[in-house]
């Protein structure tokens, strides 16, 4: 691997004895620095605040609330499914509670979590001071946010979705989809996505523009590549749900016909545009999961994860075809039978780049140097086992005939949580465990992380293995009892006890976090190891994450002292100065100011907030609703900085204003 | 689980029969290549923390390859499988099939047996019974709703969607009495929505079908006159039909043979008068949220009307 | 330790085009509403499909407001073009001038598109068809109707200040976003006028 490449333009290269390399000269910056980027004190500095790690911190730990809360609502269907007809749940709470618990997992917990990782993570691990657009990416928390809340809220009002996590017309239509039900489930769809996007938005321009000098895409880590890669699936396939919804709020506010077969609408036309964006979905949870396990086990068999190339491209070869495959969820509908072979087809075509990563990882781990079987070691070792199960039962499903017979069944339940839990959850909750000490400065205890680890494992495993077999002897999903006759008693009072297993461990787990919160003990800036460049900084990293910011000379930064990358300096301290670098080969181009802490971002969140409920009353919610929202954007996009008009032209008039040519 | 009446391994007839064998190649290929990879990657394991491995980059990326290529041959394999097994589902259309139609209401299914000549035409609900060795081909529509129709020892299942026609092609090789379920989530009792299909030699059936060709009998009785005379003008006749009263209502079951059906509101309870008593005394604390009201009736008009109800075999 | 350094203060504070965050911000934005709109298209080309007549039981929408509205949005790419290369060359005055033009444009095609409206035939309760074609043209209306909003804001500090060099950055950006509006009525204008005259 070759050094950085030379620096061009109007860099210039110092030399080690540079007075501006001197500790005193360093000590100084540290000071300004310190206080251009101070976090917002206060209650209202933290209603403004946005700096990346802030709000990364703020996504993870609320979609670990709604985490809980949706996973109380899933004990609560367990206790009900334990025993034949059992009258816990009569069929309308546990219709609400299944569909609440799918959404919730799906739309304030596994997407959200996943981007509160990336914005946390991605501006470290390319050696940026902060992510772009933070006050976007503020605006996206609070949305999500206020989805929940509005969710919950709606619950406990008995106004909780009842449809399911994808609410198929004409059930959620005008006709049958009574109260305001569907209409919640709708809007808090367009809440979760429209966070979504706009960090999604924020994370492709963050990683194409803010890497670190020498940071080409080809060293571009493991984690960074498969969130861009996400970033790009979400920025396009879920304008496909923002838009199916509107439409189902539109059929039910204001009479359009969009899924009226009566006026030459369809209802099948809901599931185009909704699976259309549901599988990418599933891999948009999935993709941060596999981008977790390269740098884990690159960390603790101490070896670069072999395969780099083949890796990414598997990455960008399951986001291209998770575009093409959304009918598998739809061959019950009897579609014509060549299309359906086409889809069977693209189905199982995209079980390739995922063996390609698969069989990377174990060259990797064929060829350690050593093995630390440290928690997060764990969780991706079983990741293996239990998400290729599910993969394989994907496999399955792909199959028309195969999944006519278990489609819509507890076989479908197995392998979708299979894969979730299995294939995105485990990393996470590994991913968790290995990131922790540079997020908190402190190390989870190890020894209830095992534990944790095995509760879960063992609770996971007694939860779903056994609903394959129920769904072979025809049990239907989202069924909220079954007749004794049916003989499906004794699988479910296993699957009814792993679940809570499952939650004991995840009570650990939990209990883990909060005493190693409280531990005196400081983590190391680099307490595994590892090859990133987020551990090395401190732990956790000060609010301008470097100094003096780093430049990348090879993948594996911190494995390579030798290769000795210069560091960057002439960025101003005194302001909230970042570097912006070109797409491909990362070097320096100009330096940008960034904005710091704003309370619009909360003000216009509140105002949409506004707007989006309101529009599920009266259509002209939306019409009025769009004023604070249109005044809230002016607030927070009306420059601060700057000259009145006139002495701007008059400099341009007297050549002092140049402006930069638009390309280098 | 001892229990065969709705499973998908124990199949009845010529279709469920080709998707168990798929089923049972899936499982033994799936299961191979899970032992295998599971297996690489614990050698791997025990190897590596040995820190012992010598394997170059060029083997690796040889090996790494072969596992990919066999992976893709695995996946041909099975891709094979399934669109032979799909192209043989399609082979059971034949035009002298018997054709049912089947249209999916909130919580129950109303079945007609087509025939070209309307008087042979015959109708009842939540039960259907089919001659063995026969293709059968279902009509599926829907009134309301998505659902869909699921025998699984039979066939895998085929959705009833508004505005649509879907067909299923379906043939019990084995007599037997089998369970099917609706399973497309359909609302409020998407769970009590169960439909007893029975499969019988072929004389069997043309009796049963012929029987249920005929209009009710007419009550002998007094309890049973009294009985009709409820139907007719109480509440039910809105709703139901039986054939050869006045009763005409569309919306619920037909009734005219009620008493010939093994079951209750779609599966919900057996048939039997204790049931039917209170079903019709109180519906909603059977089935909730079904559409059927509560019909207030002293005792000896209930009595009455269940003695009529017990003549509509 | 002998840490070399790179000197990056002598680097500009500001980059136009691809080299600014802003401009991959607002391309990111454009992707976006970009699949919503191919989307909604492949909605109205789905629900055609399935139709035995289309449009069903109404008359097409009349061509001339729309084709007005066709002319008036390809010329405003005039001003914009001087817009964005005004600002690029960082000139104020030019700038002023042309977003004024560009405003007066916006003003004209907003105002054009009620006429618009009136004369599809259908409703958006009548069927489907009226729904899909209301979504469409409705959906290109929000975006002429912020797009008017953004400019009017930006030509407003324009005018008063404070003024930098990221506002002219924000004034090419914006005139890209306006170009992406133009472009989208393309495709729209095509389905909406001219898919229900052919078979
Ligand atoms: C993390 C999420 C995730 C992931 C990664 C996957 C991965 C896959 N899924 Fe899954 N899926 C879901 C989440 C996910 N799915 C969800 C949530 C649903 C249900 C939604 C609902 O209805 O509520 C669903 C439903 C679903 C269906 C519809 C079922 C139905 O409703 O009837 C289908 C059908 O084709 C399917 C297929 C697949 C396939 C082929 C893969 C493949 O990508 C799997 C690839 C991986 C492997 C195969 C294992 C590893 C590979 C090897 C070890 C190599 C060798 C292998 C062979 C030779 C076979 N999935
Ligand atoms: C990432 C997504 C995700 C996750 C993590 C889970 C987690 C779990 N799910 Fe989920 N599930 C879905 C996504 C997910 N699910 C989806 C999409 C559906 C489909 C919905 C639909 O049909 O529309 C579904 C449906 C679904 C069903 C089928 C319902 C039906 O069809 O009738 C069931 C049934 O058992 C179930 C069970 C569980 C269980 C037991 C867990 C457990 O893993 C949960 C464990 C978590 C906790 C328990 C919370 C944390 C623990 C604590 C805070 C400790 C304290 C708590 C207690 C002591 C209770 N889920
Ligand atoms: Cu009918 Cu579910
Ligand atoms: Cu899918």
């Amino acid at each position: 691997m070759s050094a950085a490449r030379p620096v061009t333009g109007r860099v210039e290269v110092l030399d080690a004895d540079d007075p501006r390399l001197g500790s005193a000269s360093l000590e100084r910056e540290r000071r300004q620095l310190d206080d251009a980027w101070a976090y917002a004190r206060g209650i209202a500095g933290w209603l403004s605040e946005v700096n990346h790690k802030a709000i990364g911190r703020r996504f993870i730990a609320t979609a670990f609330v709604w985490f809980s809360l949706g996973g109380v609502l899933a004990v609560l269907m367990r206790l009900q499914l334990s025993r034949p007809e059992n009258t816990l749940l009569g069929p309308d709470a546990y219709n609400q509670i299944f569909s609440t618990h799918g959404t919730t997992m799906m739309f304030l917990f596994a997407v959200p979590v996943m981007l509160g990782m990336g914005i946390y993570v991605v501006p470290l691990t390319i050696g940026a001071r902060e992510i772009a657009l933070p006050r976007l990416v503020a605006f996206g928390y609070w949305m999500f946010l206020f989805g929940g809340i509005f969710l919950y809220v709606n619950l406990l009002l008995n106004t909780g979705p009842d449809n399911g996590w994808f609410s198929y017309l004409p059930l959620s239509g005008p006709e049958y989809g009574i109260g305001r039900r569907a209409d919640v489930w709708a809007q808090l769809v367009t809440f979760s996505e429209l966070s979504s996007l706009v960090v999604a938005v924020s994370l492709v321009v963050t990683i194409f523009k803010l890497r670190a000098p020498g940071m080409a895409l080809s060293r571009l880590p493991l984690f960074a590549w498969a969130m861009l890669v996400v970033s790009f699936m979400i920025i396009f396939a879920m304008p496909a749900v923002m838009l199916s919804s509107s439409c189902l709020i539109m059929d039910r506010l204001v009479s359009t016909h969009f899924y009226n077969q009566a006026e030459a609408g369809d209802p099948l036309l809901w599931q185009h545009l909704f699976w259309f964006f549901g599988h990418p979905e599933v891999y948009i949870i999935f993709l941060p999961g596999l981008g977790m396990i390269s740098p884990i086990i690159a960390t603790f068999t101490g070896r670069p994860v072999f395969g780099y190339l083949a890796l990414v491209m598997s990455l960008i070869a399951t986001a291209f075809i998770g575009f093409g495959v959304w009918v598998h969820h739809m061959f019950a509908t009897g579609l014509p039978q060549f299309g359906q072979s086409f889809f069977t087809a693209a189905s199982i075509m995209i079980v390739v780049p995922t063996s390609i990563q698969i069989f990377c990882w174990i060259a990797t781990v064929w060829t350690a140097r050593r093995i630390v079987f440290a928690t997060p070691m764990l969780w991706i070792l079983a990741w293996f086992c239990v998400f290729i199960i599910g993969g394989l039962t994907g496999v399955m499903l792909a199959s028309v005939p195969l999944d006519l017979q278990v489609h819509d069944t507890f076989f479908v339940v197995a392998h979708f949580h299979y894969v979730l839990i299995g294939g995105a959850v485990f990393p996470l909750l590994g991913g968790v465990h290995y990131w922790f000490p540079k997020i908190t400065g402190r190390l989870l205890s190890e020894r209830l992380g095992k534990l944790a680890f095995g509760l879960f494992f063992v609770g996971f495993n007694l939860t779903f293995f056994p609903m394959h077999i129920l769904g072979l002897h025809g049990m239907p999903r989202r069924v909220y009892t079954y007749p004794a006759s049916m003989g499906w008693g004794n699988l479910n009072m296993l699957a009814s006890i792993g679940a809570g297993i499952m939650a004991l461990g995840l009570l650990v787990y939990l209990t883990n976090v909060v005493v190693s919160l409280r531990r005196d003990e400081a983590a190391a800036d680099d307490p595994w190891g590892a090859a990133d460049l987020e551990w090395a900084t401190s732990s956790p990293p000060p609010p301008y994450n470097f100094l003096p910011s780093p430049t990348v000379g090879s993948r594996d930064p911190l494995w390579h002292p030798e290769l000795e990358p210069p560091v960057v300096l002439g960025l101003a301290a005194d302001k909230r100065e970042v570097l912006v670098t070109h797409l491909l080969d990362g070097e320096p181009d100009h330096r940008l100011e960034f904005p710091g802490p704003s309370i619009w971002p909360l003000l216009a969140a509140i105002a949409t907030t506004i707007l989006f409920v309101w529009s599920i009353f009266s259509p002209w919610g939306v019409v009025w609703g769009a004023i604070p929202v249109f005044v809230t954007l002016v607030g927070w996009f009306w420059p601060r900085k700057g000259r009145p008009p006139r002495e701007v032209e008059a400099d341009r008039l007297a050549g002092r204003l140049t402006p930069t040519e638009i390309t280098s | 689980m001892g229990d065969v009446i709705q499973s998908v391994l124990a199949p009845a007839g010529i279709q469920a029969a080709r998707i168990a064998h798929l089923w049972w190649v899936m499982f033994w290929v799936c299961t191979v290549v899970f032992i295998l990879v599971v297996g690489a990657m614990a050698i791997a394991v025990t190897r590596g923390r040995r820190g012992a491995s010598d394997a170059g980059h060029r083997v690796l990326s040889r090996n790494v390859a072969i596992a990919t290529a066999a992976s893709i041959a695995a996946l041909l394999v099975l891709l094979t499988h399934s669109v032979v097994t799909g192209r043989a589902l399609e082979t059971l259309k034949t035009p002298d099939a018997l054709r049912i139609q089947i249209t999916g209401y909130q919580w129950w299914w109303d079945v007609e047996y087509l025939n070209p000549q309307p008087s042979l035409r015959a109708v009842t609900a939540n039960e259907i019974h089919i001659p063995v060795g026969r293709p059968v081909g279902l009509t599926l529509l829907s009134s309301d709703v998505i659902h869909s129709l699921w025998i699984p020892n039979l066939h895998g299942k085929i959705d009833l969607i508004p505005g649509r026609v879907n067909e299923m092609w379906i043939q019990a090789d084995r007599p037997g009495v089998y369970r099917g379920q609706c399973a497309e989530f359909c609302g409020l009792q998407h769970a009590k929505m169960a439909i007893t299909i029975v499969a019988e030699p072929p004389d069997q059936f043309e009796g049963w079908v012929a029987h249920q060709r005929e209009p009710a009998p007419p009550p002998t009785l007094p309890s049973q006159q009294r009985g009709l005379d409820i139907v007719e003008r109480g509440p039910c006749a809105m709703c139901h039909t039986i054939a050869g009263t006045t009763a005409g209502g569309r919306t619920a079951p037909d009734l005219t043979h009620i008493a010939s059906r093994s079951t209750l509101a779609a599966g919900t309870v057996p048939n039997t008068r204790g049931y039917l008593a209170g079903w019709i005394v109180d519906p909603q604390h059977v089935k909730p949220g079904n559409k059927m009201p509560p019909l207030a009736l002293s005792s000896s008009d209930l009595q009455a009307l269940l003695d009529y109800l017990e003549t509509l075999k | 330790m002998t840490t070399r350094a790179i000197d990056v203060s002598g680097l500009p504070e500001y980059g136009f085009g691809h080299r600014s965050i802003l401009w991959w911000a607002t391309l990111g934005i454009v992707a976006i509403e970009g699949t919503m709109f191919a989307l909604l298209i492949a909605t109205y080309l789905f629900l055609k499909g399935r139709a035995e007549t289309w449009p069903p039981g109404v008359s097409p929408p009349l061509l001339t407001w729309g084709t007005v509205n066709l002319v008036i949005l390809l010329a405003s790419a005039i001003p914009n073009e001087l817009t964005k290369r005004a600002a690029e060359r960082l000139d104020l005055r030019k700038v002023q001038i042309w977003m004024a033009v560009c405003i007066a444009f916006g003003i004209a095609f907003n105002v054009v598109r009620i006429f618009e409206f009136r004369s599809l035939n259908v409703s958006w309760d009548t069927n489907a068809y009226g729904s899909v074609t209301w979504a469409l043209l409705g959906f290109h209306t929000v975006h002429i109707l912020t797009d008017l909003a953004d400019t009017a804001v930006l030509a407003l500090v324009m005018f008063i200040g404070p003024v930098d060099e990221h506002r002219f950055v924000d004034a090419s950006e914006n005139a890209m976003y306006w170009y992406f509006v133009v472009i989208a009525w393309l495709p729209i204008y095509a389905v909406i006028y001219l898919a229900p005259r052919v078979a």
